[in-house]
């Protein structure tokens, strides 16, 4: 099943609480976040937060209007699915004691463009990038390796062309 | 430039922005601050319980037409004010509260009265902001006074850690307040109002509804003219009451649950809408299915994110309402208007809705109407919440606006009463009269201790029917009439409560007696009790049951 999400990307303040006042209105609102990821931006006073959620444009865009209200938050938008590149990155762990089970995950592994970041005798640490579902088919793939543990990102995302988040 | 403590740079700078008065409770953490206040201008008006002075406030803002300060102290005094400020936010009211706080170095370990203010706020504040360096304290104080008062007005609060107040550090006023992320539009795109032009000009049957924004910007003159340009009816929603004078041969009164029967018969018929600055609250809309379903909507608001959040509207008008308002007039008056059959059917329905039979006993609308006949046209009432508020909706007469003052959107019981003090504050000049319930009155009585110390003479008046009335009216309604809950046959005594707290107070079932003390308690300088025992089983009528359409309107008949 191919998953559509929308995609919000803020600039904000980088100050104390941003991230809770933003994450507070979208469970006032009754949202549900599918993924969040933030990291203090290109210049340090600002941080630019990507939420992904399942709920459909037209919900989405009335909570964008609300959130474009609040003071900390400089901008904030829905992109464009037609023109956004998303990705998705996860570090994963399979059990790979059993030497077929090693050359199995390896190949899997290159299959999907990973790097391999770590070899123990019995485990492998994999790095995957890719959009949101093509790491989802990388879990379900090695699944009956045996995946010991799994940390995803989350989505980030940008828009394609001259496009910016500044740009009205 | 000068070192100067937090506490001092805190002080100097509201009274830079004009601050008159601070309600509020003081407390440990606020111990620097208030002795400061010994040496300052401002009035400090000493409250009996926080959320009271946060009521005054709120009252003092919507009055004044600048920021309303309180200032309590750390936890209990923080989380007590967290009903009005609630209050002030949801009628876009430009409250600013200043919390104390623990020293910076105890936060977060659970100290003596130490709440996290900033969290339990977050969602019923436009901004709040916790300080953690004297240097900012300006900045900080400034920006709130900008934010609450500009744009769609609202609450804020500034939380001040004990040792930032304590704390030197350079003081200065000038500091510029930018926020990138804060620029509230005022004036309206020129595009958007020649779409808004041409859809008002082409309608046959147009109706204004007129909200809280009208009010907040001071467009009564401006809505006023509109609506007798484009010959429209014009209704308010509560927040909204005297936006258009009661008495204008335009004006059909609030619409919604209880609205009058002009109002919520001409908007389901009209068709072209023009809503300024109002939310479409669902106790004005009634069911969205049954309020105006075949009008193009145009809607008018300061806020974005009001445009279609509840109602879809054809086109709207983003900006200031008085700003709005003045283009449209502009554009209309050259392009002028055919006139149409609309106007005569105005004037047949406002005479087939027939004139309230008001009699000649005490009842609460005759009580209303006394009310208004007492006060000069600038006097100020203060509704409480439940049946008399809507009583007041549909029977007092407002001639100015901004003189009707209720707490709309959160609905809050004791309200009424803090709220005429700080509207007393703003204007000393100005009669300022609260109607309240028994209930709402119970909840906040110990307020006419402020009243009557502090010399802010009000007028009280007390519509006592023995039980929380709304709900009653309900119960009988809707629950088969079973009464649960809702009696209130305490054996306190509210006219003998109101003078041992020092005010005058009569207790009158007369309504030649009522009207006589009501005279002499506006003309007086000191504050007076009114207490008016009257029938529990009265209904507020018109009605819409919740969940149905405008037109759906029960009647006492």
């Amino acid at each position: 099943m191919i998953m559509s999400l929308n995609v919000v990307s803020f600039l904000v303040e980088n100050k104390p609480g941003v991230l809770f006042n933003i994450s507070n209105t979208i469970r006032r609102k009754n949202f549900n976040i599918h993924s969040i990821t933030a990291i203090a931006g290109e210049h340090e006073d600002t941080t630019r937060i990507t939420i992904t959620s399942k709920a459909d444009a037209h919900e989405i865009d009335k909570l964008v209007e609300q959130m474009s209200k609040m003071v900390d938050i400089i901008r904030v938008k829905r992109l464009d699915p037609l023109r956004t590149i998303q990705r998705d990155m996860a570090l994963v762990k399979l059990h790979t004691a059993d030497p077929m089970a090693q050359e199995e995950a390896l190949a899997i592994i290159n299959k999907y463009k990973g790097l391999i970041l770590d070899i123990k005798p019995d485990t492998v640490i994999a790095q995957i990038t890719g959009s949101v579902n093509e790491v989802t088919d990388f879990h379900k793939e090695v699944t009956y390796i045996g995946i010991i543990e799994s940390a995803r990102t989350g989505i980030t995302a940008i828009e394609k062309g001259w496009v910016t988040l500044m740009e009205k | 430039m000068t070192k100067t403590t937090g506490s001092k740079a805190y002080l100097k700078t509201l009274e830079r922005e004009g601050v008159t008065h601070i309600f509020g409770i003081t407390g440990a953490a606020l111990i620097p601050i208030c002795d400061d206040l010994l040496e300052s201008k401002i009035r400090y008006v000493p409250g009996v319980h926080e959320q009271g002075s946060a009521h005054m406030a709120d009252g003092y803002a919507r009055v004044a037409g600048k920021p309303g300060v309180v200032q309590v102290t750390s936890g209990p005094g923080a989380t007590n004010i967290v009903t009005g400020v609630a209050t002030a936010q949801l009628d876009s009211s430009p409250l600013v509260a200043f919390t104390g706080q623990v020293p910076m170095s105890m936060v977060g370990t659970d100290a003596f009265q130490e709440v996290d203010i900033i969290g339990v706020t977050a969602s019923i504040t436009k901004w709040n902001y916790q300080v953690r360096d004297p240097a900012m304290i300006p900045w900080a104080v400034k920006a709130g006074m900008h934010i609450s008062n500009t744009g769609r007005k609202g609450a804020v609060l500034i939380d001040l850690p004990k040792n930032v107040t304590t704390e030197e550090a350079e003081f200065d006023y000038d500091v510029k307040v930018e926020l990138e992320g804060y620029k509230p539009v005022i004036e309206p795109l020129a595009r958007e109002v020649d779409t808004a032009v041409q859809v008002l000009l082409g309608a046959k049957k147009p109706v204004i509804i007129a909200g809280g924004g009208v009010v907040a910007s001071g467009a009564g003159k401006e809505l006023t003219e509109l609506a007798e340009l484009l010959m429209a009816p014009t209704a308010t929603s509560l927040m909204g009451k005297g936006a258009i004078s009661s008495s204008h041969p335009l004006s059909l009164g609030i619409c919604g649950m209880h609205g009058r029967h002009e109002a919520n018969f001409m908007v389901p018929d009209s068709d072209v809408l023009l809503v300024v600055g109002s939310r479409f609250s669902d106790r004005t809309t009634g069911s969205l299915g049954g309020f105006a379903p075949n009008a193009k909507i145009v809607h008018i608001d300061i806020d974005r994110s009001e445009v279609d959040k509840n109602v879809d509207s054809i086109t709207r008008v983003i900006g200031d309402a008085r700003h709005v308002l003045d283009a449209l007039i502009k554009r209309i008056k050259v392009e002028r208007l055919k006139p149409n059959g609309w106007h005569k059917r105005i004037t047949e329905f406002k005479q087939y809705c027939e004139p309230f039979d008001y009699g000649t006993d005490i009842s609460t609308p005759n009580i209303m109407r006394a009310i208004r006949e007492a006060l000069p046209s600038n006097g100020i009432v203060t509704t409480d919440v439940g049946q008399h508020q809507m009583f007041a909706a549909l029977h007092y007469d407002v001639l100015e606006p901004g003189t009707f003052l209720t707490s709309g959107g959160l609905g809050t019981m004791g309200w009424g009463l803090p709220a005429a003090i700080g509207a007393k504050a703003a204007k000393p000049e100005c009669k300022v009269l609260s109607v309240c319930g028994d209930g709402g009155f119970h909840m906040t009585e110990n307020n006419l201790t402020v009243a009557v110390d502090e010399d802010f003479p009000i007028v009280v008046v007390v519509l006592n029917n023995r039980l929380l009335g709304m709900v009653a009216q309900w119960q009988r309604l809707f629950m088969d009439g079973r009464m649960a809950a809702v009696a209130r046959e305490y054996s306190v005594d509210y006219t003998e409560l109101s003078k041992t707290y020092g005010a005058h107070a009569v207790r009158t079932e007369s309504m030649d007696v009522f009207r006589s003390e009501l005279r002499r308690a506006v003309d007086a300088d000191y504050t007076t009790v009114i207490e008016v025992p009257i029938d529990p089983n009265e209904n507020v009528y018109p009605m819409i049951p919740p969940g149905m359409g405008l037109k759906d309107i029960l009647t006492d008949e």
